[in-house]
């Protein structure tokens, strides 16, 4: 038995939950999908003495759509996105991104309001949300706040999550219907952590000039950013090869990462900007053959 | 020390009843406490997939649960593959294709294919890869296991 001996509680209602962090303090964590949280809790680098394990919020797993938005409850399991047909209909950059977490199993387990609290630099979820300019919602013992990505994340894995509060949902605008996108990241190994990541999206006009460009990047920085230079630089232009090219050198000279044990500073931007070359042509493509289907 | 907490499983299609604390993991609830030694502990934080279990039809790694979690559900382990001395059609593949050599990984790879294949017979090669790239094996170089698979979903296809 690994982890060190704690409390364990199962609310089955948010306010409980929220009651449960209240009477505990810091000394207590939340356990989401915990695919995270316990292997870190079998190494004993983490090592709550009070655990509230909110799987039994029934009412925290859903998806639906409301006013062009899709609204995801935090308990609602990656393996759960990979199959909605609304996540299908509406929102393939979602699709595209959550197939790239971990395996099967993790995805069983993990989930979404999980996935972006974490707030793992190189993890998918935090990327879309930047990408899609995307909310969470947070509800403590003072009532609730919504809270846009940007005032989300802090540094690696901090959020202004406060110790009392839980997400209980996740907000992501709806991809414009002529939109193209694609989620490029690098891994050693399939499934693992990425070393660096691009969520893109793109929509352009009738003549094929980009009227609108995200660029979300994961792996460079302590929380995911998005290359706005970058983005500022396509649109208006024709996207031509040589168009995304620069692009992606533009993001490569962006970013600013650091070294670590996984890579170098210089490689995490040349894949940055490589990945987001790649993840361009992608989009484009898709928005081309929306276009022509649209037309048929 | 906290509290031992009555958790109700079933198991393999039988209903157990026991007390656990709540640090304990599913992986070792099943071999400790219910002597279920088939599934393995290999990396015990998420990496290896040799502790892969099925919890209400889906594939999760038993290393990443509390067995308090488990309470209520529907598990399946590796014992629970063959029927009436019949081994399922992905035990008898594995068997037929050398999918398997020390034998570590595998009741792994059994419950990653069984979720595979319950959801579906009908994949390309990388498909299979793809859904197996979450367990490891430093046996077979995965050729052999990929192959076992294969047949599998043709042997369930014909049912």
């Amino acid at each position: 038995m690994k982890p060190v001996s704690f409390d364990y509680f199962a609310p089955t209602t948010v306010n409980e939950a929220v009651a449960l962090l209240e009477e505990h303090g810091e000394d207590a964590k939340i356990l989401a999908g915990g695919q995270s949280l316990v292997p870190m809790m079998n190494f004993r680098l983490v090592r709550p003495t009070c655990l509230v394990d909110i799987n039994q919020i029934k009412d925290l797993a859903y998806i639906h759509e409301k006013d062009d938005r899709l609204h995801i409850g935090a308990i609602t399991r990656h393996r759960d996105l990979e199959t909605s047909t609304l996540v299908q209909q509406c929102n393939g950059l979602l699709l595209e991104g959550v197939q790239l977490i971990g395996h099967t199993a993790i995805r069983t387990r993990g989930t979404v309001g999980g996935s972006i609290i974490h707030a793992d630099p190189t993890a998918e979820l935090p990327a879309i949300l930047a990408a899609l300019d995307g909310e969470v919602r947070l509800i403590g013992p003072n009532g609730q706040r919504t809270i846009s990505w940007r005032d989300l994340f802090v540094t690696f894995f901090t959020t202004v999550i406060e110790p009392v509060e839980i997400c209980d949902e996740v907000i992501i605008p709806r991809l414009p219907s002529d939109a193209g996108w694609a989620f490029e990241e690098f891994t050693r190994r399939h499934g693992d952590f990425a070393v660096a990541g691009v969520a893109a999206v793109i929509v352009t006009d009738n003549n094929d000039r980009c009227t609108d460009a995200r660029l979300a990047i994961t792996g460079t920085a302590p929380t995911p950013i998005r290359a706005t230079q970058a983005e500022l630089f396509l649109v208006g232009k024709s996207l031509t090869q040589t168009t995304l090219d620069e692009a992606g050198r533009l993001v490569s000279t962006e970013v600013e990462p650091e070294s670590d044990v996984h890579a170098t500073a210089d490689y995490r931007k040349h894949l940055a900007g490589a990945l987001t070359t790649r993840a361009l042509q992608r989009a484009v493509a898709r928005c081309h053959s929306r276009k022509d289907q649209q037309e048929k | 020390m906290s509290k031992r907490m009555p958790i109700s499983v079933t198991v393999n299609g039988e209903t157990r009843e026991e007390y656990v604390q709540p640090r304990k993991l599913l992986v070792d609830f099943l071999r400790e406490d219910l002597h279920l030694t088939g599934t393995h502990v290999g990396c015990e934080h998420g990496i290896c997939g040799s502790c892969t279990v099925l919890m209400n039809d889906e594939a999760v790694r038993s290393c990443l649960m509390f067995a308090v979690q488990a309470n209520g559900a529907e598990l399946r382990t590796v014992e629970g593959l063959s029927k009436h001395g019949k081994l399922h059609p992905l035990q008898e593949a594995f068997q037929e294709q050398y999918g398997l050599q020390c034998g570590f990984c595998t009741p792994g790879f059994l419950m990653t294919a069984c979720d595979l294949l319950e959801h579906g017979q009908d994949y390309t090669e990388d498909e299979i890869r793809v859904a197996l790239s979450g367990n490891l094996c430093r046996c077979t170089g995965y050729q052999s296991i990929v192959e076992s698979v294969q047949v599998a979903a043709e042997k369930m296809r014909k049912g």
